[in-house]
């Protein structure tokens, strides 16, 4: 397929007034019957994952199993979220549920290795059984202005997924000014992303409220412009359910109640499924348990 | 997954699948008395007819206010007269920094009641009164304190002194934080003062008296009055005041001017404004949007300084107007002490008359109007944020000030044409620049006949920054090294 690229045309960021922004997501207040909803729906939003050198079958499966039954009152995650070698344990431990297997491909989380070898992940990880991939892109070919090697290796990696759905990490962390968040995502929505996403969890910062405000604005905008909704995933550093529900409010704000849904939103966490757990219960009995009640996972 | 939306539908939805429970912020804290009196002399007097103090968003009587004839007037200027000869005139100003320091301390430990008071009282958000009006008027008084004995370096080789007996008189809008912007240069400079709170919002500064009592700030130097324009009157026309300072509208500012001719006192003036917010096709829109939202909805627009003329850049217009319907349509209307409000209630009926009277005035001469769709408070003074397109020069929704959530769209093809339709006002107060040119930056505020011009933002205060008007905004500058010259003689 022959694909003339063009490098979008996109609107640059003022730092300063989108951090600023950004910060006014947090003055929100969200108590009582908001709070118990937000949390459900921040717990139906979560790639739960794990993505360690020493993870194991068993490490996946007490995930797989905290997924299908987290317990107090609160829904499935959307997906787990694992290495592609470990998609088979993932797979048959959720079978007969709806939640989703997400497999990290192309070389996570650097993605130094050749085309071909990251497609051919990808397709493993497909036959395997993932539903869902998530792909790093080349920084360093994006940081040295190569724009058009990054629009390929998005346009080869969503080919290869098949029926899979493609999420595609910018990691922010390492493009580093917003203008390059912004210009990535179009790029990445212009090649046929289901989802972007900002970070690997491996190089700090992961998401950041801005970071992920810019993503959103891009996604927004190519709403209005095309008519097509592209899914967001800030992965990396949301660890409670408080800094979880301040997103949902800034995607409320910025997207509308159309993205207020697993399908269109996801968070990436290991940890922010206890804590909205623990948050479910102090809603329910008025007072904080300690986490010995609360199951690893 | 998957799933794409109708494509011939490209509006977003900010409907009610995840909406906000309440979160009013506690009055507990908050004790309001029966009846307010006048602070004089270092005592509360109680003062005679008596007027309703109303809340705006409930319409309810929250207590009642004095109202100070020419008699109550005379005592608080001869207690600030008394005070200026015997005490504060000859304190060295290390020694009125100290009070300055103390009074700023206190407002901050008394920061939520006060925020709790200026939005029953006033009816802006309570996250307004919390991280904006009540921050910023303690930072005035650190400000102004820390200049308090350094006046001879403030202005070398001047010989700076006090001026004398200070009258001021303050707006409803941002009602202590305009009283911190009056007191806290006059007592740095050495001056005592009688000021008039506005009459629809005396809450915070009766509070402020009671800070200043606990400050023990020596009896006299300031006096506070409360009462409508007949106590300013008395005020201006004292005869032994040395200094008139008013905030508020340019109307009663040439009242005042007229009657101060020929009189040996001196006047400063802040009044009214029609600010440009102007952007550029090469801003940050997103960020632009914000500024925009800032600069006309801060404060329901209550704002002098408000961003209420947009001037965009006709190639990027209908875009801009997209992205600004949209957000306009998030903003949340309603209780001011709900900590999720973004935009309160209007602060008196008579304003809100008076913005229903222009808003009329807009769609008569053809503007046209959007409002979102979401719903108003039954009671109370409310009134939707509103956005003209359309509007031309001409249009007196264009030219008057609404001093409302009203904002008028105007457009231009080059910076030369925003540069003349900027400066195409009677008024001169502020304006905002909104481009990712730094050359185009600086040569366009160059240009705007203004005595605050923003970039890249928008409705930013800081007591280091002096603010003030051109033209028929007014004269004379309050904030920064700027502040302190209306309060002193120099020789």
């Amino acid at each position: 397929m022959t694909h003339a690229f063009v490098v979008p045309r996109v609107p640059s960021v003022d730092a300063v007034a989108v951090e600023e922004r950004a910060a006014k997501f947090r003055t929100r207040s969200i108590k009582k019957d908001a709070k118990i909803k937000g949390l459900k729906l921040v717990a139906s939003m979560i790639d739960l994952t794990t993505l360690e050198g020493m993870d194991t079958p068993g490490k996946v499966q007490m995930l797989c199993q905290k997924a299908i039954s987290p317990g107090s009152g609160c829904p499935q995650v959307a997906a787990i979220c694992v290495y592609p070698t470990l998609v088979p344990v993932a797979k048959a431990a959720l079978k007969g549920t709806s939640i989703k297997v997400a497999s990290v491909a192309t070389y996570f989380p650097s993605g130094q290795a050749s085309l071909k070898e990251r497609t051919d992940e990808v397709r493993r990880a497909v036959e395997a059984g993932a539903d869902e991939i998530d792909m790093v892109i080349s920084r360093g070919d994006f940081l040295a202005g190569h724009y058009a090697k990054i629009d390929e290796e998005i346009r080869a990696t969503r080919e290869a997924c098949g029926p899979a759905h493609l999420k595609v990490i910018l990691e922010t962390g390492e493009l580093q000014t917003y203008d390059n968040v912004r210009l990535a995502s179009q790029i990445a929505i212009d090649a046929g992303a289901h989802f972007i996403k900002t970070s690997t969890g491996k190089v700090s910062p992961g998401a950041t409220m801005p970071v992920t405000l810019v993503m959103l604005e891009a996604i927004r905008d190519h709403f209005i412009n095309t008519g097509k909704m592209v899914g967001m995933k800030p992965a990396g550093g949301i660890r409670d359910s408080k800094l979880a529900m301040h997103y949902l409010a800034m995607v409320k704000e910025t997207l509308g109640d159309a993205w207020l849904s697993p399908d269109w939103f996801r968070f990436g966490a290991s940890s922010l499924l206890n804590d909205v757990l623990m948050q479910l219960e102090k809603q329910s009995t008025g007072r904080y348990h300690s986490d010995r009640y609360l199951s690893l996972s | 997954m998957g799933k794409t939306a109708n494509t011939s539908v490209r509006d977003l939805l900010f409907g009610d699948l995840w909406d906000y429970a309440p979160a009013p912020e506690s009055r507990d804290h908050l004790t309001i008395h029966e009846r307010y009196g006048h602070f004089i002399d270092g005592k509360f007097v109680e003062g005679e007819d008596h007027f309703p103090s109303i809340n705006p968003a409930t319409e309810e009587q929250l207590f009642e206010v004095a109202s100070a004839d020419e008699a109550t007037v005379d005592l608080a200027v001869k207690a600030a007269r008394k005070a200026y000869d015997k005490v504060w005139g000859k304190m060295p100003g290390s020694e009125r920094a100290k009070y300055l320091y103390r009074i700023a301390r206190m407002i901050q430990e008394k920061a939520r009641a006060l925020a709790v008071a200026e939005s029953l009282d006033g009816g802006k958000p309570i996250k307004e009164s919390r991280d904006v009006d009540i921050p910023l008027a303690a930072a005035h008084f650190f400000y102004y304190a820390g200049w308090a004995d350094k006046l001879e370096y403030a202005l070398p080789g001047a010989s700076p002194s006090p001026i004398g007996v200070a009258g001021q008189i303050i707006p409803w809008n941002f009602p202590l934080l305009m009283a911190a912007w009056k007191i806290a240069p006059a007592l740095a400079a050495g001056n005592t003062i009688v000021i008039k709170p506005a009459e629809t919002t005396p809450l915070t500064a009766m509070m402020l008296a009671e800070i200043i009592q606990e400050a023990d700030l020596p009896p006299g130097v300031v006096n506070i009055v409360n009462g409508a324009g007949q106590t300013g009157a008395a005020i201006v026309n004292h005869p032994d005041i040395d200094k008139i300072a008013f905030t508020g509208s340019t109307d009663v500012g040439k009242i005042i001017q007229r009657a101060l001719a020929g009189s040996r006192k001196k006047l400063t003036l802040e009044l009214g404004g029609k600010g440009a917010n102007i952007i550029f096709d090469d801003a940050s829109l997103d960020q632009a949007v914000e500024g925009i939202i800032n600069g006309i909805f801060f404060n329901q627009g209550h704002v002098c300084c408000a961003g209420s003329r947009l001037l965009v850049q006709e190639n990027i217009a209908d875009e801009l107007m997209h992205k600004l319907r949209h957000r306009v349509s998030t903003l949340i209307v309603g209780d001011p002490l709900d900590k999720n409000t973004d935009v309160g209630a209007i602060n008196s009926r008579e304003q809100l008359l008076r913005i229903q009277e222009l808003v009329a005035a807009g769609k008569d001469e053809g503007a046209q109007i959007f409002q979102p769709s979401s719903p108003l408070p039954e009671k109370g003074f409310f009134f939707k944020p509103t956005v003209f397109t359309e509007v031309t020069p001409s249009h007196r929704i264009a030219r008057e000030e609404i001093f409302g959530p009203v904002l008028s769209v105007l457009t231009f093809r080059t910076p030369e044409e925003a540069i003349e339709k900027a400066n195409n006002t009677p008024y001169g107060l502020a304006c905002g620049v909104w481009t990712d040119k730094g050359s185009r930056l600086f040569r366009v505020a160059n240009a705007l006949k203004c005595g605050i011009v923003w970039g890249n933002t928008y409705n930013r205060f800081d007591p280091t920054s002096p603010f003030g008007g051109y033209k028929e905004s007014g004269f004379g500058r309050e904030g920064g090294l700027h502040g302190l010259l209306p309060y002193l003689e120099v020789r």
